[in-house]
């Protein structure tokens, strides 16, 4: 039994590894771009429109609307990036429901790789909306002390993001595994239908999560957002 | 090692390309299409609201309109009555002249008649009564009326006051043309000679006389000056009599002709119809 898809190794040349991971990772890429490819092949602009076309529209807007209520204006700025955040997490737990599928958010790297991918976008819109200066100034708000505690804090907040995902998506999969051992019947089902909601949470906390740490870095000073 | 730092910068970097796509396939397309959608329907209210605007001024308009059009109509119909009361005060005033015209012409016509009736009767009655005398003194008293005639008149001249006796004679003294003598009848040599014996005598001179035959003259003989005096003897005041009675005869004749005419014209009388509408 693997803890992590990392260690199912499909090439391997010096340090440079084929693991589950990236392949599941290049499927899951794969699926979300030919599929949006395909629905979005034909787009309405009319009153009429198919239902592939109705679902995309209302996760894109579900999407864009949480973004803006977390406090970002602007939300097309970084649906981008935060949507796709969501749309890799969700649909990586939704596909535990095809047999054999190892979720990469199940790997620590794919994790990890995530957080970090947050924690550079986090000062890169910080910067792009108040300027270098204006980004580097927050780390010392309300003092200079607060200096390393803010460090600290982006470096931990951002292990913890990758751990929180990894040790969710991981825990599930592993308690399907040993409960498929045990009770090959019925309960990896109930497992696998919590694992998928476990999944969907997650998503959404990941995402809302690096939407709250994006909104703190982009609207610091913001006199219209003081109270 | 449950990091495989490998995997982690391959895992971003497919993160990052995955962005890219999802950026390029997914976001874009899915959102141009909703603002299209959003533009169309922002411009479909646009469109609706220009037209219920322009609805409502049409609307506002024709009411406008209406309104106008009610009250060119009502004063189009009480002028239209104005004209009609008019109009027909006129015709009736036209008829009430054309009546009026028709009776006056009526009544002159009946009046023509009656005196021409009254003529006929006079002179018919005239005969008439010439006849019977006539007749009557021949048969009873063996003389013609014509001598009784010239006899009265010379009883008369005979008779008459000495104050008329002297206006004429000095009129027919002074007179430088002859006077005239008028008669019904034309007067035999003998009856001349006997007239003229009696004015002779009456006057104690020469009277110079024209005799002249008038049938217009009823029964009697007239003799007139030359400044307009007369002495005349005839039957015609026995005719006014008679014309006097049969004129009051013609009269209650045409009273109650003419009740029993305009009666049922009174009842005929139009009414004025009043229209509440």
């Amino acid at each position: 039994m693997h803890l992590s898809p990392d260690q199912m190794i499909f090439w391997q040349y010096g340090f440079i590894t084929l693991n589950a991971t990236i392949v599941f990772t290049w499927g899951l890429m794969l699926l979300l771009v030919v599929g949006s490819k395909l629905i979005t092949r034909n787009l309405s602009t009319d009153l009429q429109r198919s239902r592939w076309q109705n679902l995309l529209e209302i996760i894109v807007t579900a999407i864009e609307k949480q973004i803006e209520e977390v406090g970002l204006t602007e939300p097309r700025t970084y649906l981008g990036f935060l949507g796709t955040l969501f749309l890799f997490v969700a649909m990586a737990s939704l596909c535990t429901i095809i047999p054999g599928y190892e979720p990469p958010t199940g790997s620590l790297s794919t994790t990890v790789a995530l957080a970090l991918c947050v924690l550079v976008a986090v000062p890169f819109f910080g910067i792009r909306d108040q300027g270098l200066g204006g980004y580097l100034k927050s780390y010392f708000e309300p003092t200079v002390i607060m200096l390393p505690f803010n460090i600290i804090s982006e470096i931990s907040r951002t292990l913890a993001l990758a751990v929180r995902l990894f040790g969710n998506m991981m825990s599930g999969a592993m308690i399907i595994g040993i409960l498929l051992s045990i009770t090959p019947f019925i309960f990896p089902i109930i497992m696998t239908m919590l694992g998928l909601l476990t999944g969907m949470v997650q998503a959404y906390i990941f995402t809302i999560l690096a939407a709250v740490y994006i909104a703190a870095a982009t609207r610091t000073r913001k006199p219209a957002f003081k109270t | 090692m449950l990091i495989d730092w490998f995997t982690v910068s391959a895992q971003a970097l497919n993160f990052l390309i995955l962005v890219w796509l999802m950026k390029r396939f997914l976001y874009q397309p899915i959102l141009h299409a909703i603002d299209e959608r959003e533009k169309r329907i922002a411009a479909e209210l646009s469109d609706a609201d220009t037209k219920r605007a322009q609805a409502q001024k049409e609307r506002d308009e024709f009411q406008r309109k209406n309104e106008v059009f009610d009250q060119q109509r009502t004063a189009l119909f009480s002028q239209a009555k104005i004209d009609v009361a008019a109009e027909r005060q006129r015709l009736l005033d036209e008829a009430r002249q054309a009546a009026d015209s028709l009776s006056a012409k009526r009544q002159e016509s009946l009046r023509n008649e009656v005196h021409h009736l009254n003529l006929a009767i006079r002179r018919r009655t005239q005969q008439e009564v010439f006849a019977i005398a006539r007749q009557t003194l021949t048969d009873l008293a063996t003389t013609s009326l014509e001598e009784c005639l010239c006899e009265v008149f010379t009883r008369r001249l005979q008779e008459m006051d000495a104050e008329t006796k002297q206006g004429l004679a000095e009129a027919l003294k002074t007179a430088l043309a002859p006077s005239l003598l008028r008669s019904a009848f034309d007067l035999s040599a003998e009856q001349r000679a006997l007239i003229q014996n009696a004015l002779n005598k009456t006057f104690s001179a020469e009277v110079n006389i024209r005799f002249e035959t008038a049938p217009e003259q009823i029964s009697g003989i007239e003799l007139t000056t030359v400044t307009g005096q007369k002495l005349a003897w005839s039957i015609s005041d026995y005719l006014l009599s008679l014309e006097k009675a049969v004129d009051e005869l013609v009269q209650e004749n045409d009273k109650s002709i003419t009740q029993a005419e305009f009666k049922p014209e009174a009842k005929a009388e139009p009414k004025l119809e009043t229209n509440s509408q």
